[in-house]
């Protein structure tokens, strides 16, 4: 399968939302363009186990490459391995869902569909990028469409919050930026994946750079402490910006902190393990309990996404295959989940104009689809068996456990309470919101989901449930790939 | 003959509008309704022609040379020259004394191309004066404004001294190597403490001419108080051309004092980014806004110049890119502030809150531009940027390229405010519906083009890099 089709169809799609003539054919355009994209995601996954099931042990498939830059030895060098594609898929269920929810946009119209495909563009590009230099140009692509789409479209104080997270992620690029030098020029001027994977970096180097890239990258994804753009981003944005930050953009930093990091400094990954090890366990537990005292329900999910997120880290820091499998299925679980949290709270939003959970009682009665999603969507949270949630931090626990020694057993113990926590806030949020009589009479005149609505949450549901109930696909392509990085932790 | 015909060429062009111009001032004159579009020709004809017929040579007893990269860099400031003749269009058609402008303008213009070819510091001299002298002159068009006089009187006054400087550095070198030519004195050079004396204020010249911090106090009186077409002249068109003769100079003449103003470049560099954009934090003025930022921007050009593998001419070609790229970018910003302080005569930052409601076309253009600047993809900014910071960090000085690197977010910081004024803040009395004629639209749409394309075009790099 040809991979320029996965940038080249959303860029297609971004042009011609450019050049749409009214709200009809925009919405129309980007619906099409966002399934088409959900289409080729669809079929990457299947040529990919073609292949697989043929016999191919290669680790990067559909392999091509451009000269771009031929004097800094720079091209595109495109590939994917098996975190790829189910990081590509987790993306185009996510922009079909983000431009489902956006229907009764009114404000810029245009400018609202074209950042947002933009943004998904990005994503698209970073995970099938294997030269730095053009991973890191997509990575940057999306500070536009972020810092606008929040500014513009968003809630609350967003002018302060676009630019907090334009600052803080500017910062992380920065970081990125320097350890990428410093790789291009140790490993003989190249920023391709395969080369710098196969030179040698001295120890003391990889002391150097990992640190740069880990928490470069770390920013991306709420790294503690340098996670406090995440609930003043994620809350401000508007329904799809929320869902796209949190269920895609967030990924690229924990896709970089594996598979760049982790991947081409393994020595360094050993060495600062602890640290991450520490740094992830204090933003679960953190996560967990600045979630209880929230009140926003905006606000609860952009906390508990930092909880949750922490368990990804807290899988790369242990440093076992089963660990690194469970982060790596936590990320894509997270990302279908959060991202359909979000578009339910929009959805409560827009009915009833105040996220506060104190203000709404009763809802289930007049909105039982959104109601019932709402809950769906919690008990995957909280890690129901049955939804992805479970799964994925399962396998987190158990790989972090099949690590000796106390310091990593005290480290999964912690991990694992903030559990019940997720569960405390959860229920109490779904239980005030949606159970018992209606207490704002205002609210008795509301309308349960559109078509459009309910569409975008039965795709996400499907995305939760497959992963759920039949995990053996997502691990199929994840363990392989997790075995690689730890035949490079070994030292094989 | 021949040989004198194809390597002036351009300078040769230049000249004869130069004399066109003065004919046609002393002859009946012409309206400047039609003499605006026939410079516009012209400069385009010469930017064209400035493709072909480029080879290496030298003229004059080796007081003059040129290469294809020099001709290339002239090539760019001719059509920085052309762009601006574009974007500022309105004011530029309304000013009494339209071929007196140009006539300055293009003046300084040729001092350039004579300055970037010049192989003897004597021709240096007198082509940097040429290049000076004239500009102070375009800062007092303005000619009802007083901060203009004031402005261009700054700017004369500064001139004065730092070229009292650089003749001083120049008779240095002389004395302690006895000689001007420039080949002949990159052999002489042995790193004496007199040379390297001698050094110092040669560079401080330049550093003066490049607005380097501490030597950047008249920027940003000259920048308020001058028309926009100026401002945008002296921030592109003139840093551009200095910041070549001077990457010149540094790689082919006092390579033997690399290690000197290696650590120079490097402290400078810094001083440079940080008090750039410190104070254009601060800034309410557009004008002083850019004027500051520019700075900044000299600051990542000096960081390409530090790198270590300036022998393979990567820091050259990267300058080069960024100097185009940043021509682009730069213009484009000034475009849009010359078109509504021509119609509305606002010129601060507030002004421009609520700008999108009735302006989308300026204010993507300026969107594209500021994250241009500020080395956001995909704007080609993003990749003039990164290779300036690429190479600089050939030379494997971490802590240095964490700097550089943080400074890139206090960058994005101030562009993100005037972006944020144009599209977020609410605003009743926003600026009305700003008309764009004909030829700015055609200018800015040309920036915004190059904004676009030359950094996703590939091999535009490529080829300057092969020349």
């Amino acid at each position: 399968m040809n991979l320029l089709l996965l940038i080249g169809a959303p860029l297609l799609t971004a042009l011609a939302v450019l050049a749409a003539r009214n709200k009809a054919q925009i919405k129309g355009i980007s619906l099409a363009g966002s399934l088409v994209q959900l289409g080729l995601a669809l079929a990457l996954l299947f040529a990919y186990r073609q292949e697989k099931a043929a016999g191919q042990t290669a680790q990067l498939l559909f392999e091509q490459q451009y000269p771009l830059f031929r004097s800094l030895n720079i091209s595109l060098h495109f590939g994917v391995d098996g975190i790829a594609v189910a990081m590509i898929l987790l993306t185009s269920f996510v922009v079909v869902a983000g431009v489902l929810v956006s229907w009764n946009v009114e404000k810029m119209t245009k400018e609202f569909y074209f950042l947002l495909l933009l943004l998904g563009l990005g994503a698209y590009g970073f995970f099938i990028s294997l030269d730095l230099f053009i991973l890191f140009f997509f990575l940057e692509i999306s500070v536009i469409p972020k810092y606008l789409l929040i500014g513009i479209w968003g809630s609350g104080k967003k002018e302060y919050s676009a630019n907090k997270l334009a600052l803080m992620l500017m910062g992380g690029s920065a970081l990125i930026l320097v350890g990428m030098l410093g790789l291009y020029f140790y490993a003989g001027n190249s920023f391709d994946i395969t080369t710098l994977a196969a030179a040698s970096i001295s120890r003391e180097m990889q002391l150097i750079l990992f640190p740069l890239l880990f928490v470069g990258f770390g920013v991306f994804t709420a790294l503690f402490p340098l996670h406090t753009w995440v609930p003043d981003g994620h809350s401000s944005a508007p329904t799809a910006g929320s869902m796209f930050l949190a269920g895609i953009s967030m990924k690229l930093g924990g896709y970089g902190c594996l598979r760049i990091a982790t991947y081409l400094l393994p020595e360094g990954a050993k060495e600062y393990s602890t640290i991450i090890i520490i740094l992830s366990s204090i933003a679960i537990l953190y996560g967990a309990f600045a979630t209880m005292m929230q009140k926003d329900l905006k606000y609860i999910n952009a906390y508990s996404s930092v909880s949750h997120v922490g368990f990804s880290l807290l899988g790369i820091g242990m440093l076992t295959q089963a660990a690194i499998t469970g982060a790596l299925m936590q990320m894509v679980s997270h990302g279908v989940m959060t991202a359909l949290f979000f578009a339910v709270i929009g959805m409560i939003y827009d009915r009833t104009h105040t996220r506060m959970v104190a203000e709404m009682g009763g809802l289930m009665k007049k909105l039982p689809f959104i109601s019932t999603v709402f809950f769906l969507v919690g008990l995957c949270s909280l890690g129901l068996p049955g939804l992805s949630g479970f799964v994925a931090e399962m396998t987190v626990f158990v790989g972090s456990w099949e690590n000796p020694g106390t310091f990593h057993r005290i480290a999964t113990i912690a991990a694992a309470m903030s559990i019940v926590v997720t569960a405390v806030y959860i229920l109490r949020a779904a239980g005030k919101t949606l159970m018992g009589p209606v207490t704002n009479e205002e609210h008795l005149s509301l309308r349960d989901a559109t078509w459009n609505e309910k569409l975008a949450a039965i795709l996400l549901l499907a995305g939760i449930l497959a992963i759920g109930l039949a995990p053996g696909w997502l691990n199929e392509l994840l363990q392989p790939a997790a075995q690689e990085i730890m035949n490079r932790i070994a030292g094989k | 003959m021949n040989e004198f015909l194809t390597l002036m060429k351009s300078e040769l062009v230049l000249t004869g509008i130069i004399f066109l111009l003065l004919f046609i001032k002393i002859g009946k004159g012409i309206k400047n309704e039609s003499l605006l579009p026939l410079i516009q020709v012209l400069l385009l004809a010469n930017f064209i022609f400035g493709f072909f017929l480029n080879q290496p040579g030298r003229l004059f007893g080796d007081m003059f040379y040129t290469t294809p990269v020099i001709a290339f860099q002239k090539n760019i400031l001719n059509l920085g020259v052309y762009l601006i003749s574009l974007v500022c269009a309105d004011w530029l058609r309304k000013t009494p004394h339209l071929p007196e402008f140009f006539l300055l303008m293009l003046s300084a213009l040729l001092g350039m191309f004579f300055m970037i070819s010049s192989a003897n510091l004597l021709i240096f001299y007198l082509s940097l004066e040429l290049a000076t002298i004239p500009v102070a002159a375009m800062a007092n068009f303005d000619l009802e404004k007083k901060r203009s006089s004031e402005g261009a009187m700054k700017m004369i006054l500064s001139s004065a001294f730092s070229s009292g400087v650089l003749l001083f550095g120049i008779s240095l070198i002389y004395g302690t190597t006895g000689t001007i030519s420039l080949p002949l004195l990159g052999e002489r050079l042995d790193g004496s403490a007199l040379q390297i004396l001698a050094f110092i204020f040669f560079f401080s010249a330049f550093a003066f001419k490049l607005s380097v911090v501490p030597f950047h106090l008249w920027t940003a009186d000259v920048y308020e108080g001058s028309p926009i077409a100026v401002t945008s002249f002296l921030s592109v068109i003139s840093k551009g051309a200095v910041a070549f003769i001077f990457m010149t100079m540094l790689f082919r003449v006092f390579e033997p004092l690399h290690a000197t103003w290696h650590l120079m470049l490097v402290i400078l560099s810094i001083a440079t980014m940080v008090v750039g954009n410190i104070f254009a934090l601060r800034q309410q003025n557009i004008k002083r806004f850019l004027a500051f930022s520019s700075i900044a921007q000299v600051g990542f050009i000096l960081v390409a110049l530090t790198g270590q593998d300036y022998r393979y001419h990567m820091n050259s070609t990267a300058v080069i890119y960024f100097v185009l790229i940043y021509i682009f970018s730069n213009l484009a910003a000034f475009g849009v502030a010359a078109v509504v302080s021509e119609k509305t005569g606002r010129e601060n930052i507030d002004d421009f809150r609520g700008f999108y409601k009735n302006n989308p076309f300026l204010s993507w253009v300026l969107a594209l531009a500021l994250f241009s600047l500020a080395g956001i993809p995909p704007t080609a900014g993003f990749f003039g940027k990164l290779f300036l910071i690429t190479t600089g960090a050939s030379d494997a000085n971490y802590w240095y390229i964490i700097v550089v690197a943080l400074n890139l977010i206090v960058s994005l910081y101030y562009y993100l405010r005037l972006v944020r004024a144009v599209f977020m803040d609410k605003n009743e009395s926003a600026a009305e519906a700003v008309p764009v004629n004909a030829p700015v639209r055609l200018g800015l749409i040309l920036c915004g083009a190059g904004i676009l394309l030359t950094g996703v075009l590939s091999w535009i790099f490529d080829y300057i890099h092969s020349l």
